[in-house]
């Protein structure tokens, strides 16, 4: 077990450097000289020779790689260039933001979704699963921003106006001091990621509940509750671990677009400004910082899964 | 039906479920039938819509915002140009771009999983590593990443919309293709000296339609998501197109004074993506043989 965990561990530093390989590409694949490309035709010399110094342009490119490399990895990836001040002071606090944003919708919605898989296994082809099945397949199916745009127009303009459309939260304020800001973006993450959790426990769950030791816990007179509960739930559990971790992967990628829809001041909207601007510094390591939480929820699912199926626990 | 009825009996006789007899039972279940509906109505809408448009896409013809009129059914987006002309040029672009992605991702995906499948060895290990460090980023992310390096381009967008379908499509294929390549007629066709690119593509694809066909029903949903949201973040189609998710960040600002603008594309979008998936789950459903 111990070499699977090692192996399973180094495999993902592997995969995170080669990533940091392709998100380092684009500097490269900035056309004609990066930084008049970076800040456009208008730019002062003065302003070139600063982000030439910046991104270390003058270099080569290994030399520039590098240089980049070991700022990301010391969390000191150099200067934001609209900003004009350090990258991670531009994201500390976004950073806080978008984790507390993660945070509450995880924190509803994993639980809801394992306890909605298991309802509708339970209730199997009756009214209750057909009506959940349905409605997960088409929550499912639906991009994240259109959720997000549906509970605006739900739940700030049209029928209830009840929270705000935009979540302002004043620079050096945090979320918490005007909590109703994060109500319509967490329910849309949990919307995204509810759908695909208990699908797949429901699945997970069919599977187990037709299992013989079910049958047998049956005949022994168990009450249904702790057959569901002690016997059926710990052992469907571990497809439903993986899912959640990519669900909590999936939600790295759907906060950009979500952020962006309720303009929260999270990395997502960082990154989607940066993009709009070309700070290259400021797109880099957001990328590499969702990239690294990717592989690490993955990685985790992984060994979750290991440690809860007694099968490649005790190879 | 009888006829249908008969070769299904045949076809599963021998184990083999060809695309056609599943797509036709797939395609007569109720789930397959609402989402044919609603995906053909909305390509019918993006292929027509642009001949029965009351005016230009472009043109601006009243006061911003003006409310729905009898001219104006729809009534007129933030700077005042006909919200329903807008929507009805506006479907075509996000389809069309999904479609080519969809298209190339599922036959370089498929490509890359039967080769992977059928080598196990040294390129299979480096062929699913290397999927691996795609799936490293969101789709999301990634065409963000892209875009910030090139700029908004469609070809880029195709691109990376692409190259996203890939992993996923390579995976699941592999897996698929593995339990194949275990059989008899592929070591029988091995003894036979057929090369092995004929058999991968030959002998062993024929045999993973079903996953094939699924993959590409989602990986269409997919594509139609992410290519919606990059030019919902303005990073797709470019003003002064008239595209559905670009419509939707016109509009939204002015959200509460004109709805039209934002609430048409997104729900044509919704049920695009909605009836996609319905025939993706009529088509699994009906090549897992539990079609109702």
């Amino acid at each position: 077990m111990r070499r699977t965990v090692i192996r399973r561990i180094l495999w993902g530093l592997l995969t995170l450097w080669v990533a940091s390989l392709l998100v380092f590409a684009a500097t490269l694949a900035l056309p004609g000289d990066p930084a008049t490309a970076i800040l456009g035709r208008e730019a002062t010399p003065e302003r070139l020779a600063a982000v030439r110094e910046n991104l270390h342009l003058d270099q080569s490119a290994l030399s520039q790689y590098l240089h980049w490399l070991g700022g990301v990895l010391t969390l000191d990836p150099g200067d934001s260039i609209v900003a004009q001040k350090p990258v991670t002071d531009v994201l500390s606090d976004r950073l806080v933001n978008s984790l507390w944003l993660t945070l509450v919708a995880g924190l509803v919605s994993i639980p809801l979704a394992i306890g909605l898989g298991v309802l509708m296994a339970v209730r199997r082809d009756g009214l209750t699963d057909h009506g959940l099945s349905t409605g997960t397949l088409v929550l499912a199916a639906l991009p994240p921003f259109v959720i997000g745009i549906g509970t605006v127009v739900l739940f700030s303009t049209e029928v209830f106006n009840w929270f705000p459309a935009v979540s302002l939260v004043p620079p050096g304020t945090s979320v918490w001091d005007s909590p109703d800001v994060l109500v319509l973006p967490a329910l849309t993450l949990c919307l995204v990621v509810v759908p695909y959790v208990s699908r797949v426990m429901r699945g997970s769950m069919v599977e187990v509940l037709e299992s013989d030791y079910v049958t047998m816990a049956r005949l022994k007179g168990l009450s249904e509750r702790r057959i569901i509960w002690r016997h059926a739930v710990p052992n469907a559990i571990a497809p439903a671990i993986q899912a959640v971790a990519l669900a909590l992967a999936y939600m790295a990628g759907g906060i950009v677009v979500i952020e962006f829809v309720f303009s929260y001041p999270g990395i997502g909207t960082a990154l989607v400004d940066g993009v709009r601007n070309r700070d290259m510094p400021v797109v880099q390591f957001v990328v590499m910082l969702i990239a690294a939480l990717y592989v690490l929820l993955n990685l985790a699912a992984d060994l979750a899964t290991i440690l809860v199926t007694p099968k490649l626990r005790t190879r | 039906m009888t006829a249908v009825t008969a070769t299904e009996i045949l076809e599963v006789g021998v184990d083999r479920r060809p695309g056609l007899a599943v797509v036709r039972r797939a395609l007569v279940s109720p789930r397959g039938i609402i989402g044919l509906t609603i995906v053909g109505a909305l390509v019918a809408i993006a292929i027509f819509g642009p001949v029965v448009s009351p005016h230009s896409p472009t043109e601006f013809v009243g006061a911003p915002n003006s409310q729905p009129s009898a001219g104006y059914p729809l009534g007129t987006d933030q700077l005042g140009r006909d919200v329903l002309s807008r929507f009805l040029h506006g479907g075509w672009s996000v389809i069309w771009l999904a479609a080519v992605s969809t298209a190339v991702g599922i036959a370089v995906g498929t490509s890359i999983g039967l080769v992977s499948a059928y080598m196990r060895n040294w390129a299979d290990e480096g062929l699913m590593r290397l999927m691996d460090v795609l799936l490293a980023f969101p789709p999301i992310v990634l065409a963000l990443l892209a875009v910030s390096a090139i700029g908004p381009k469609l070809w880029l967008l195709v691109l990376v919309v692409m190259v996203c379908n890939v992993p996923y499509t390579a995976r699941l294929i592999r897996t698929a293709a593995q339990e194949v390549i275990e059989r008899d007629f592929i070591k029988a066709a091995e003894a036979a000296g057929e090369r092995p690119l004929r058999i991968m593509f030959t002998e062993v694809l024929p045999n993973v339609t079903g996953p094939v066909m699924v993959e590409t029903g989602l990986r269409m949903t997919y594509s139609i998501a992410i290519i919606a949201s990059m030019s919902f973040l303005g990073f797709g189609i470019q003003p002064p197109n008239a595209d559905w998710g670009l419509m939707i960040n016109e509009n939204r600002l002015s959200l509460v004074v004109m709805p039209w603008g934002v609430v048409a594309p997104a729900i044509a979008i919704g049920l695009l993506t909605v009836g996609f998936n319905l025939v993706t789950d009529a088509i699994a459903r009906a090549s897992a043989g539990i079609g109702r």
